[in-house]
């Protein structure tokens, strides 16, 4: 799990499957303001998505304290598979 | 939409539900019915509509929803608001659970006052029905309440009246027989599905500490498949009939090459044990209703013979049809819809074959994958195909009433797409003289194969390294792979070369690549082969046996002139090579290089 990139590649290709949208590029920058869909019911799915590719779950504190991509880069760089 | 039959995976739906609506919308069967659905939850319901929709969506219902504000399902019930009043609901969903228990038993209770809050909190679910059904006249789903993921009392939680184990399990008993009492009322078994899925995972609090879900967001599609189904069974929208393959599906072997006596079935080995417990379950489908044939690729006499074999447990008599013959079966299904005087869509076919269910799913037919054969009754029973919601005297009498119509009609039926079938398959074919590698498998195929054999010569492995070594003779096999995989050397000949002549002294083919064309392609190489010897004719030769009555005209299908018929039955062809102009092999790449 050393790659950033190829970690980010990965997730990009979960936003595209959750939102239904094959020209969402996320960079760790991306908020929800920048995805139109992407609302408090779709980062429901979304978080489920991204443990299922990743093999892991986040914490509960961590799913509401997420600002950015950026952010869940880093937990799943430190725990995904 | 395969990815929304059982078994599907849930983790798929939920990250593409999106992308999933879009294909159904795309899809160019409209929806049968459209229904109006109100979901009042007790938690939170947003997904749980969105994945609802695509269940039914599937099975032919366009849903509208109306969804209540969180948790707000009892003031719904009792008093609905103006919306759900203009929404005129034909369904309600009473998604709720052990969240949302007005009254929990403790050990400090005296058992009438746990009796009393037993007989409170059913009340509270009966009138909400009747209010329901009074002012909208609506069908209602009713969820039945989850085990709960602790017992404070350990084990004793499940056997004192004072434990939550105890009271939830006796609690959807008293459901039970209220929604029993109450017509237009209908389970919800949650309480079934949480102990399926695991109520460890299923009960996970973190989702309902987070987003004030009941459940784990990964189970939502198969609660919503759960109450897909009842609602499809309300809607009217089950299936009818199960069509069942026989070889591999109804016994292990193939009765046409096997005989009867060599199947497996019965209760001597694993596998037989796994056959009858199917057929147990396939018998019993005629309790509720569901009417059984057979669409097999088969003698019937053999097919038959199969049924009646002493250790099974079905019988011919169970049975409204038999196709058993060696048209292709959706040409079977759809006259086995027309005889019954049903639609084709309420047949499902269980079939051990996965090209065979394609090609029938292809033509409107319901056909699961059954995975292997201890999968097969989980599978179709899980699939909810047959969800009974209500069982009448006349759903018993079923099985009666369909053979006696089917004696009326005797309909026929072209499938008009079979080559378009056959092409979608991708096959490719190997077709070259006997190698080495090949010898054992050679000889065991010329050991087994008694159907489409037309000399029924067996030889043995010193005898087939004798015919590729020999100058005397042409040797081919042929190798057929499709999309779903090799089905390894399926065919062989073996051709005496005797001057300008070559004797087919023997062709078979395995029956499990019946009607793909293969013959054909293995005439056309059989040809160039005789050509490469200096031969300008082949001569081939029909001798019947018990059991290879299928191949009994193949030369004069293939375009051979009959030259001599003896009294044994058998019989002699010739063909010219040059009278082998036109390849008749439309489907099968041949030795292609990839």
């Amino acid at each position: 799990m050393a790659n950033a990139n190829d970690v980010l590649k990965r997730l990009n290709e979960v936003f595209r499957d959750v939102f239904d949208d094959d020209d969402i590029v996320v960079t760790p920058k991306t908020t929800a303001d920048d995805i139109e869909d992407w609302d408090s019911i779709e980062h429901i799915t979304l978080i489920g998505a991204v443990e299922d590719e990743f093999g892991m779950k986040f914490k509960m504190g961590e799913v509401s304290g997420m600002n950015n991509v950026g952010d869940m880069l880093k937990i799943i760089m430190a725990r995904g598979k | 939409m395969k990815e929304l039959e059982y078994p599907f995976d849930s983790s798929f739906i939920m990250k593409k539900k999106k992308a999933l609506r879009r294909q159904l919308e795309e899809q160019e069967t409209a929806p049968a019915v459209t229904k109006r659905v109100a979901v009042l939850g007790g938690s939170t319901t947003a997904d749980i509509v969105r994945v609802l929709e695509l269940f039914l969506r599937n099975f032919g219902i366009a849903a509208k929803f109306y969804e209540c504000e969180y948790n707000m399902f009892r003031q719904e019930a009792l008093f609905p608001s103006q919306e759900l009043s203009d929404f005129k609901p034909e369904i309600v969903w009473l998604h709720t659970g052990l969240r949302n228990l007005t009254f929990k038993p403790s050990p400090d209770m005296s058992a009438e006052q746990i009796a009393d809050g037993l007989d409170a909190e059913t009340a509270g679910y009966v009138q909400m029905w009747e209010s329901l059904r009074e002012k909208f006249g609506c069908a209602v789903v009713q969820n039945n309440f989850e085990l709960p993921s602790s017992r404070l009392m350990g084990n004793n939680s499940g056997a004192d009246p004072r434990g939550l184990v105890n009271y939830v399990s006796r609690l959807n008993l008293r459901l039970a027989d209220e929604i029993n009492a109450h017509s237009g009322v209908y389970l919800c078994d949650v309480n079934y599905l949480s102990a399926v899925c695991g109520l460890d995972e299923w009960s996970d609090p973190q989702y309902w500490y987070m987003y004030k879900y009941a459940l784990n967001t990964r189970f939502i599609p198969d609660l919503c498949f759960e109450a897909a189904k009842v609602i499809k069974a309300v809607c009217g929208r089950n299936k009818k009939v199960l069509a069942l393959d026989l070889d591999n599906t109804m016994w292990g072997g193939i009765v046409g090459d096997d005989g009867v006596e060599n199947l497996t079935i019965g209760q001597e080995t694993a596998e037989a044990m796994a056959f009858y417990q199917w057929q147990e379950y396939v018998k019993s489908l005629k309790n509720i209703g569901v009417l059984l044939t057979v669409c097999s690729k088969n003698e019937e006499e053999n097919a038959i013979a199969g049924l009646e074999h002493p250790e099974g447990a079905v019988k011919p008599a169970d049975f409204t049809l038999i196709k058993a013959n060696w048209e292709p079966k959706s040409e079977n299904l759809v006259n086995t819809a027309k005889e019954l005087d049903l639609l084709s869509e309420s047949i499902v076919l269980a079939d051990d074959n996965p090209a065979e269910r394609e090609i029938v799913r292809a033509c409107g037919f319901s056909a699961p994958d059954i995975g292997e054969v201890w999968d097969y009754i989980r599978v179709i029973d899980r699939s909810g195909l047959f969800e009974t919601v209500s069982l009448s005297a006349d759903d018993l009498k079923r099985t009666e009433m369909y053979a006696e119509n089917a004696k009326r009609k005797q309909a026929q039926s072209k499938f008009a797409d079979y080559n378009d079938y056959l092409l979608s398959l991708e096959m490719n074919a190997e077709i070259a003289p006997f190698k080495p590698v090949y010898v054992e498998r050679l000889a065991q195929l010329a050991g087994k194969s008694n159907q489409f054999n037309l000399t029924t010569k067996r030889f043995t492995e010193s005898d087939m390294t004798h015919f590729m070594e020999s100058q005397d003779y042409v040797t081919l096999y042929g190798k057929l792979a499709d999309k779903f995989g090799d089905n390894g050397v399926v065919s062989e000949i073996i051709g005496r070369v005797d001057g300008r002549e070559v004797h087919i002294e023997l062709w078979l083919m395995s029956c499990r690549v019946l009607k793909r064309g293969m013959e054909y392609a293995m005439l056309d190489e059989l040809v160039k082969a005789a050509e490469n010897v200096g031969a300008d004719r082949l001569v081939g030769y029909y001798l019947p046996t018990a059991k290879n009555k299928m191949v009994e005209k193949f030369y004069g299908e293939l375009g051979f002139t009959l030259a001599e018929t003896h009294g044994d039955g058998s019989t002699v062809w010739t063909l010219s090579l040059d009278e082998h102009r036109e390849s008749k092999n439309k489907a099968i790449n041949v030795n292609r290089e990839d």
